[in-house]
């Protein structure tokens, strides 16, 4: 008790803004993500007006400075080089600002010492810290749109030579801004992947075994190993890159005999782990939804495992996949091939138990539970289409095309995004205390997924077609005219798609205030989380709970209801319980 | 900082490594800077391989037996940081806070060496390009070998002054008697992490200045 009385006498800008609370900190990454989603969003349709509508003039584009859209007497008409920044920042930010954060540094905090049973991270003020560095790093990042010559231009992946001299883009500071914000949030990610893996190896409850934790745990605890390998690939070829730009280097000038590929190798070293980075928290989100919404255990846990697993070990041999094009030995190319083919196996294995975990259910169809499968259809045709990029002579023919940009889209998007939605739903009342309006989270769900499919979908279409990525102004290519139908059409759908989320941000921040108390266990869920007040305390547990139990025990016949929380004691114990509850160590 | 609580252990076996959690997150994070040398060591084997012309002979450029006696100087310190930690193990507050100070001194020196090499390195015209730092001329080949032994060393000697300041602020808290014979989590962290750093050194100085 006394930690709660102690959370009481902090100070407000202790208990909320320099919080080392883990719940507190997983808000504070969750109101950060999703500006920068709605950030992302907004560069996102103005990329898409242009190529809808190239060089019209773009409503509302008064607004923005000269040196983004050019005035003229109908109106503001967007520049090429504000186009390469838009492509090159809603990239990153997505990515690195919103998607991340999102499945990290938000269900990480959140969910990691909740569901083993542990009071707060291993090292709390590390995890303040975290928070600390990821968003000025993100403030950084946006203030780049505001220096001379711009941001960053180079795309997301900022490939050198192009990159490495500003001579190439015309943007020199915004491209420094870009790899020291990286670098910034690369800390901050390091910070948090230390803390989540001390934590889950050494702060388990008693009785939470490895093969107890749910696989939202198991999830995280992967990703934070990918994290921690991969994010300094990134740093020390971001340091590289910013040496070539600033202190004479010429690591990736050809000027200076230095090796452009060499950006790739390491680029997309960190870069294929980071792909997991993205989709394997929302794979382990799922796995807890989807169970939770068919009231039975996920079908084959261990196998969910040991496909988490197996596709991080892959993740780390396939980076050559992104360089077909590139000018490496086409030998190599052949591995890769296969290497990134064998990763269909885990991820399939993972989609046929999902089918498998709602098979015979008695599905409940909440909000989350659309979501999340909303997440696995969405996920097979992603799945899918990457396949084809994995094989080199289809490869050959899309290569930066359209179908590369609704293949990610695909997963990320339909994928990631749409377990995002589901995990928030989800553990709202965790964060709030309250239930978010399931009426209205329908609706979103709904008019999202129809009209992300719509925005998606003719993609890959137009992708085949030859449409490539990036550019500025498709009209210019006699053979993609006849295609500008449907870019207009895609365009339309993109502002709709976006004016939806409207309905998601009013639904989140009514819900704060107005929604439904939610109680401790508002799913009938079972994992340890759901045993302690919404929005639990600060300390988490009373008691350092016991576990009994794996956290899928739903529908158990030894049991009245549906659900058999981890930390009940069974029958035969609670005649004479063998343990008793410890009370929580300081 | 010290073990786990043993009564909760005792009555109940708890999950986890039996490594209290500092000493475990300190693993963890030196897994990432083997992956961050391992982009920079990485990246100059390629470039090297790519264009050996650029890369002068052994001891042509550098100052081989000036760093070996550097190496010998790092590889001290890490023997008197092990008597440091010997000590507090023991219970020796006086050996702790005289073998620290003789570690911080070795460690100082050992940045202090780098620092004139690298004065006398960019004075011969060894700079990655030569309009930038006010050198008459460049060593031919200085933008791919300079840039590679800069930012390998350079980041190297970071580490090292990192370790230095946090070897003050382990002094300071010995000082106030932080540390005993059952708590000496702290020295034992650092030692950790000095003993990686003079593991790099010893990696760096095969391959940058003896092969």
């Amino acid at each position: 008790m006394d930690a709660h009385a102690h959370a009481h006498e902090m100070p407000w800008i202790r208990r909320y803004i320099f919080s080392t609370d883990h719940k507190i900190i997983a808000i504070q990454f969750l109101l950060m993500s999703l500006f920068f989603l709605v950030v992302g969003g907004l560069l996102a349709a103005m990329i898409r007006w242009q190529l809808g509508f190239p060089s019209e003039p773009m409503p509302g584009g008064m607004l923005l400075p000269d040196e983004m859209m050019a005035p003229t007497p109908a109106g503001a008409i967007m520049l090429p080089e504000f186009y390469n920044s838009l492509v090159t920042m809603h990239g990153t930010i997505m990515i690195f600002f919103a998607i991340m954060p999102l499945l990290v540094g938000v269900f990480g905090n959140l969910l990691i010492p909740l569901q083993i049973g542990a009071d707060d991270m291993a090292f709390p003020r590390l995890n303040m810290a975290s928070f600390w560095m990821a968003f000025p790093a993100g403030l950084l990042m946006l203030a780049s749109f505001a220096v001379e010559g711009g941001a960053a231009g180079a795309g997301w992946t900022s490939y050198a030579p192009l990159s490495a001299s500003g001579e190439y883009t015309g943007v020199y500071l915004g491209q420094q801004l870009w790899l020291i914000s990286l670098t910034i949030l690369g800390f901050a990610s390091l910070a948090g992947a230390v803390n989540y893996i001390t934590t889950i190896i050494n702060m388990r409850a008693p009785g939470m075994t490895w093969f107890r934790m749910p696989l939202a745990t198991w999830a995280l605890f992967i990703t934070a190993i990918l994290i921690l390998l991969a994010i300094p690939i990134l740093a020390g070829a971001l340091i590289m890159l910013l040496f070539d730009q600033t202190i004479g280097t010429g690591f990736f000038l050809p000027a200076s005999d230095g090796e452009p590929l060499l950006w790739q190798h390491l680029f997309w070293f960190f870069g294929h782990p980071e792909v997991y980075i993205l989709i394997l928290p929302a794979m382990g989100i799922t796995s807890d939804v989807l169970a939770n919404g068919a009231r039975k255990p996920v079908f084959g846990y261990h196998a969910m495992v040991l496909a988490i697993v197996s596709i991080a070990f892959l993740s780390w041999i396939v980076w050559g996949h992104h360089m077909f094009q590139s000018g490496m030995n086409p030998m190599l190319g052949t591995t890769f091939m296969i290497t990134t083919m064998v990763i269909a196996v885990p991820s399939a294995i993972k989609v046929f138990n999902w089918l498998g975990t709602i098979y015979k259910g008695n599905i409940h169809l909440h909000t989350p539970m659309l979501h999340a499968l909303g997440f696995v259809s969405m996920f097979i045709i992603g799945g899918l289409s990457g396949v084809f990029m994995a094989s080199t002579p289809v490869d050959v023919y899309i290569h930066d095309t359209y179908f590369i940009v609704a293949h990610i889209h695909y997963v990320l998007f339909g994928g990631s995004l749409f377990a995002i939605f589901a995990g928030v739903t989800f553990w709202y009342p965790k964060m709030f205390g309250r239930l978010m309006n399931e009426k209205w989270g329908k609706i979103h769900f709904w008019l999202t997924l129809i009209l992300y499919n719509l925005v998606f979908w003719p993609m890959h279409s137009i992708g085949i077609q030859g449409h490539m990525r990036r550019i500025y102004d498709p009209t210019q290519y006699e053979f993609l005219q006849p295609l500008q139908p449907i870019n207009q059409f895609i365009t339309v759908c993109v502002f709709a798609l976006v004016a939806v989320q409207a309905i998601y941000a009013l639904n989140f921040i009514i819900s704060i205030w107005k929604g439904k108390k939610a109680g401790n266990n508002p799913w009938h869920a079972n994992s340890l989380e759901w045993t302690v007040p919404s929005p639990p305390p600060h300390g988490n547990f009373e008691l350092v709970p016991i576990v009994y139990r794996g956290p899928y025990e739903y529908s158990a016949p030894d049991v009245e209801e549906d659900y058999w929380l981890q930390d009940t004691p069974p029958p035969s114990e609670t005649a004479a319980p063998a343990l008793e509850p410890q009370p929580v160590a300081d | 900082m010290s073990q786990p609580a043993a009564s909760t252990a005792d009555r109940h076996p708890m999950p986890g490594m039996m490594v209290y959690n500092v000493k475990l997150g300190m693993w963890i994070f030196l897994l990432s800077e083997v992956m961050f040398f391992t982009a920079l060591i990485g990246s100059y084997i390629i470039l090297r391989f790519a264009h050996p012309d650029h890369f002068a002979e052994p001891g042509a450029v550098l100052n081989v037996p000036l760093t070996a006696f550097n190496t010998f100087v790092l590889i001290c310190s890490s023997v008197s940081m092990v008597k440091a930690y010997a000590a507090i193990t023991q219970g020796d507050q006086k050996g702790l806070k005289f073998w620290l100070l003789v570690t911080i001194l070795l460690g100082t020196f050992f940045v202090g060496v780098q620092v004139y090499e690298y004065i006398i390195l960019a004075q011969e015209g060894f700079v990655p390009m030569a309009e930038l730092y006010g050198v008459a001329h460049e060593i031919e080949g200085a933008a791919l070998y300079g840039a590679t032994f800069y930012t390998m060393t350079g980041f190297h000697g970071t580490h090292v002054t990192i370790g230095i300041l946090c070897m003050w602020f382990v002094l300071y808290r010995a000082w106030q008697g932080k540390y005993s014979a059952n708590n000496y989590g702290g020295v034992e962290i650092m030692g950790l992490y000095w003993h990686f750093v003079d593991l790099v050194w010893i990696i760096l100085f095969t391959i940058v200045y003896l092969i």
